[in-house]
């Protein structure tokens, strides 16, 4: 692999912490823990976890909404929260970000065409001229008609509605796209349209995805790579066809176990004490021993650390057990 | 590039289905009352040069304190003589130039601090927000008071006061709703397309507050007036021999009781004008506001009203379905549009049996299951026609006493965000031991006993502490856990359970299903179960119903539609969702969009989308044809063969 487009450095969000003025301790939120990883040019990284897994805090930090508590983010060689921190729009060039609710993120009052041109105006300084011609470009990118241009968001569905998302944050023209549940508010028949649209531009104008999703059918549909949040830690990372193969993480073998299909019978069904961990009183060791069938003292006082488990370099899973089968019929 | 442009077909819905905010505001009677009103009075304040009115200051001490209806002067005259009608249309104009411009000055100010104060948040917010509550600690009216007396009297400087004094008022409303809305994803997008804090603040939020500015002002510039009026009133506020309506009444209070009139006319005028304000105030308020815009003012009443056109043969009830749906057609009223989100559904649920109901949004699955036992609102919903048996017993002709008793009972329901259907103020336990009192004459300790048993069945972890817990408490899934305790909590004999695992997390789906699919097997309760994953499905489900445009178009087992979908929409339906194992597989999206069920194409609603579509399907009424005891599909032209098998790859043991 070349060098990376996006690499991530022991990337730390915490929220709340400090002390009051009297010097009591206020409880702090880990939402991501360490994360180290590497985004290269022109794949797609599919990020799968679970509510609370910081997966969209990490989305936030990545395009400048949130600043990393520690770590670094780097960025084709500039430090990302420095440069948000100086010139958010020279970050907003760069990466851009499709909202999992499309119509929550169009505002009501405005036309469709005051939203696009926003970017092409503040982030481009595009004429008036270009920015007609380039409008159209953008709506048949996502075809959708230009006619459109002078509705209001209410005036469309879901799907279309997000398919304006999209062709908001591809006005930008930025290099990566950082794509947060883009698909998980719409109506399955709709879903399909949107993944062959996304599809389609990647190969068109050679765009790299971030694609976060709790859906393990979509994020193996679209991914090159897949990483997988367990609590505010990376726990496996590997490409797509290593992952969803060979599973090593007990608790990403649980997800693909839980994950209803077509045709499939039984879920896996964990009891109902295995719960996540209490955010403010994050256990010692690894995240996951109260719920993995395959735990050992050492899950209990010892967190694990990325390794290879495979004979796949790229193939990494934080576990002390790995690749221990209990997958249920 | 995958797909054809989607062509102009929002232009349809381009007809807005609520009236328009004119209509809207002409349809309350008192409100137009109000704006006839207050038009009249504002009219005659402008015209007031026009008309052919005296002197206002022009006095006649010969002539005064007429009586009304004297000859050349209408309305009397003052205690100086001077001519009460050109007093009164002159001092009207006074009165409502001063309370509409501290009205646009309080709302300019005080908006602009609420703006900030909310969008800023953090130190801003908290310095902007304390410096306005220590004006809001002063009593108003000494406020206003004290501003005059620096000031000095006179008529600018009661409008200053008047306005510093209603700016909280503002900036409080204005900061609430900016606060809320700047936390909205439309404000992050805007940053992320380069838009700068001022561009936001006055490009985005401040359109969405707007109307919100408006509410405001239509509701306090009467009270304004009045302000006004008061200072007056007490002599600081318009001098002499300037008229306003606060000071003509302050001279009226003199000769109160030799000549009424003169305070009189004042008074009623004030009357009239800030009730105009007021009715013309709350319609403005009924219109723009969205809570009160999309219905809510209309309260719906506790069961579904029921107009049945229709009514099928009771005697065809199968004999071992628990309850059995025949015929239903639900409809929607909305001013002259009629939606018939259910026309026509067939279902039966027998003992024990999952039924999954399976469609996209819009397709009537949900407003099916809640007309079963009327909990669809009314207005604008009624059921039209069919029957729902159950135990033979039809509900549709039952009481409402009988539905009351019914409900949570024999039918019960589960939802799919416990979170909102929870009450958040109470205990789950004391909410769960009300669902059980309701239904029968149990004890406290009884029914407290049975509570932290059906906790314990739907196996949450240590029950007789979790019966303290407040639903805020719990996770998603222990809370939908508790929601379907309490659906059993009286033995029901069939579960409606709306999309229940929707909000839940792949792992905590995973448990409810099977809790869900054990429970029915061990109580031989019924389920019905909404969804629009297959995949949920085929976990649980024996038997599937596919929805479209409000009519069932395919039924069978579950194992038969997977396998062989008759219905050329189940087959879409089913290849366009990505199944884990599958990667490479094409996903085939359905084009179009789900028909609108106010305007149903004749014949097939799905020929439009449909590639096996011919004439034939455009016409008509299409029935459904049964392929065996229980298999039907509603098509001309179903799909023949049947498909492969698809692999049930399980993907851990590979």
């Amino acid at each position: 692999m070349g060098p990376a487009l996006l690499s991530m450095d022991n990337v730390e969000r915490v929220f709340g912490g400090g002390k009051t003025l009297l010097g009591r301790v206020l409880p702090a939120v880990h939402a991501v823990q360490g994360i180290t990883l590497e985004v290269q040019r022109g794949e797609t990284l599919g990020i799968v976890g679970e509510s609370g897994c910081g997966k969209s805090t990490l989305a936030r930090m990545l395009v400048g909404l949130d600043a990393p508590t520690g770590g670094s983010i780097t960025f084709d060689g500039e430090d990302l929260a420095a440069l948000a921190r100086s010139d958010p729009r020279a970050v907003a060039r760069k990466i851009q970000y499709v909202f999992q609710d499309p119509l929550a993120s169009l505002n009501p009052r405005k036309t469709i065409r005051a939203i696009l041109e926003a970017p092409l105006i503040h982030l481009l300084g595009m004429d008036r001229h270009r920015r007609g011609q380039r409008l159209e470009e953008l709506m048949r990118d996502v075809n959708l008609t230009p006619e459109f241009l002078d509705r209001y968001p209410h005036e469309f569905s879901g799907g279309q509605a997000q398919r304006i998302g999209i062709a908001r944050a591809l006005a930008a023209e930025p290099e990566l796209i950082v794509l947060d549940e883009p698909v998980s508010a719409l109506d399955v028949s709709v879903q399909a349209q949107v993944l062959n649209i996304l599809e389609g531009l990647k190969r068109e104008f050679g765009l790299t995805y971030l694609f976060i999703s709790h859906d393990l059918s979509v994020i193996e549909s679209v991914s090159d790579r897949v990483a997988v949040l367990y609590f505010g830690n990376l726990v496996e990372i590997g490409s797509a066809a290593s992952v969803f193969d060979s599973a090593q993480h007990p608790y990403t073998r649980l997800l693909l176990n839980s994950a209803p299909a077509p045709g499939r019978k039984s879920l896996a069904a964990e009891d109902a004490e295995t719960e996540l961990p209490d955010p403010f009183n994050p256990p010692p060791g690894c995240a996951f021993h109260a719920r993995c069938p395959s735990r050992s003292n050492r899950c209990r006082e010892q967190e694990p650390v990325l390794e290879c488990a495979t004979d796949d370099a790229h193939h990494r899973v934080a576990c002390h057990h790995p690749n221990i089968r209990t997958t249920v019929k | 590039m995958p797909g054809t442009i989607d062509a102009a077909d929002p232009i349809k819905n381009r007809k807005p289905a609520r009236p328009d905010s004119i209509r809207l505001l002409l349809n309350n009677q008192l409100a137009t009352a109000g704006l006839l009103v207050f038009c009249l009075i504002v009219v005659l304040a402008i015209a007031a040069p026009l008309l052919p009115l005296g002197d206002p200051d022009a006095t006649d001490l010969a002539n005064r304190l007429l009586a009304p209806s004297a000859e050349e002067h209408i309305l009397g005259t003052d205690s100086l003589g001077r001519d009460i009608l050109s007093r009164l249309v002159w001092g009207t104009r006074v009165s409502l130039a001063v309370g509409i411009s501290a009205t646009l000055i309080a709302a300019f100010f005080g908006s602009l601090i609420g703006l900030v104060a909310g969008y800023a948040a953090g130190r801003t917010d908290t310095l902007l927000m304390r410096g306005i509550d220590m004006i809001m600690a002063f009593p108003y009216i000494l406020l206003a008071l004290a501003i005059v007396a620096v000031l000095g009297p006179g008529l600018l400087n009661a409008l200053y006061a008047i306005a510093v004094v209603n700016i909280p008022f503002f900036a409080r409303n204005i900061r609430g709703i900016a606060l809320g809305l700047s936390r909205r994803e439309f404000v992050d997008a805007a940053r992320l397309s380069g838009k700068s804090n001022v561009q936001i603040l006055f490009g985005e939020v401040l359109p969405n507050v707007l109307p919100v500015i408006i509410i405001t002002m239509s509701t306090t510039i009467g009270w304004m007036i009045l302000e006004t009026a008061g200072l007056s009133f007490l002599g600081l506020g318009a001098q002499p021999p300037q008229a306003d309506l606060g000071s003509m009444l302050g001279q009226g209070r003199k000769v109160l009781f030799t000549s009424p009139h003169v305070s009189i006319i004042p008074g009623l005028m004030i009357f009239a004008l800030v009730m105009s304000i007021n009715l013309l105030g709350d319609g403005i308020r009924d219109v723009l506001d969205p809570r009160l815009k999309s219905g809510s003012l209309t309260r719906p009443v506790a069961r579904t009203a029921i107009e049945r056109s229709f009514v099928p043969d009771v005697a065809a009830l199968r004999e071992d379905a628990i309850l059995d749906i025949q015929g239903l057609r639900t409809e929607f009223r909305i001013g002259s549009e009629i939606y018939r989100a259910v026309g026509g559904v067939d279902l039966s649920i027998d003992k024990g049996e999952c039924l999954g109901v399976v469609g996209e949004s819009g397709s009537g699955k949900s407003v099916s299951a809640m007309s079963v036992m009327g909990l669809v609102p009314t207005p604008p919903g009624r059921i039209t026609g069919g029957v729902a048996l159950l135990g033979g017993e039809d509900l549709f002709s039952a009481s409402n006493e009988r539905i009351r008793q019914l409900r949570g009972a024999a039918v019960s329901y589960v939802f799919q965000d416990p979170l909102s259907t929870l009450h958040p103020l109470f205990r789950v336990g004391e909410q769960l031991v009300e669902a059980i009192q309701a239904h029968g004459s149990m004890t406290g300790s009884q029914a407290r006993e049975k509570a932290e048993n059906l906790l314990r069945m739907v196996r949450i972890p240590n029950p007789g502490e979790r019966l303290k817990a407040y639903p805020h408490e719990l996770s998603g899934g222990m809370r939908q856990r508790v929601s379907i305790a309490m659906a059993l909590a009286n033995d029901a004999d069939v579960i409606i359970a709306d999309e229940p695992t929707t909000a839940l997390d792949v792992t905590v789906q995973a448990q409810i299903l099977s809790l869900l699919d054990a429970l029915r097997k061990q109580n031989n309760t019924g389920i019905l179960f909404i969804t629009h994953d297959f995949g949920v499905v085929s976990a649980i489900c024996d038997r599937v119903a596919v929805m479209y445009g409000g009519k069932i178009v395919e039924t069978g087992t579950t194992e038969e539609i997977l396998a062989a979908p008759a219905h050329p929409y189940t087959a879409k339906l089913i290849d366009c969702v990505p199944v884990l194992g599958e990667p490479q597989r094409r996903l085939d999206a359905i084009e179009g969009r789900p028909p609108v069920v106010n305007n149903l194409p004749d014949g097939c609603a799905f020929a439009p989308r449909c590639f096996h579509a011919r004439d034939d399907c455009r016409s008509g009424e299409i029935e459904m044809t049964m392929l065996g005891a229980r298999r039907g599909v509603r098509c001309l032209f179903p799909l023949g063969e049947p498909k492969q098998v698809r692999e049930t790859t399980k993907k851990g043991t590979r």
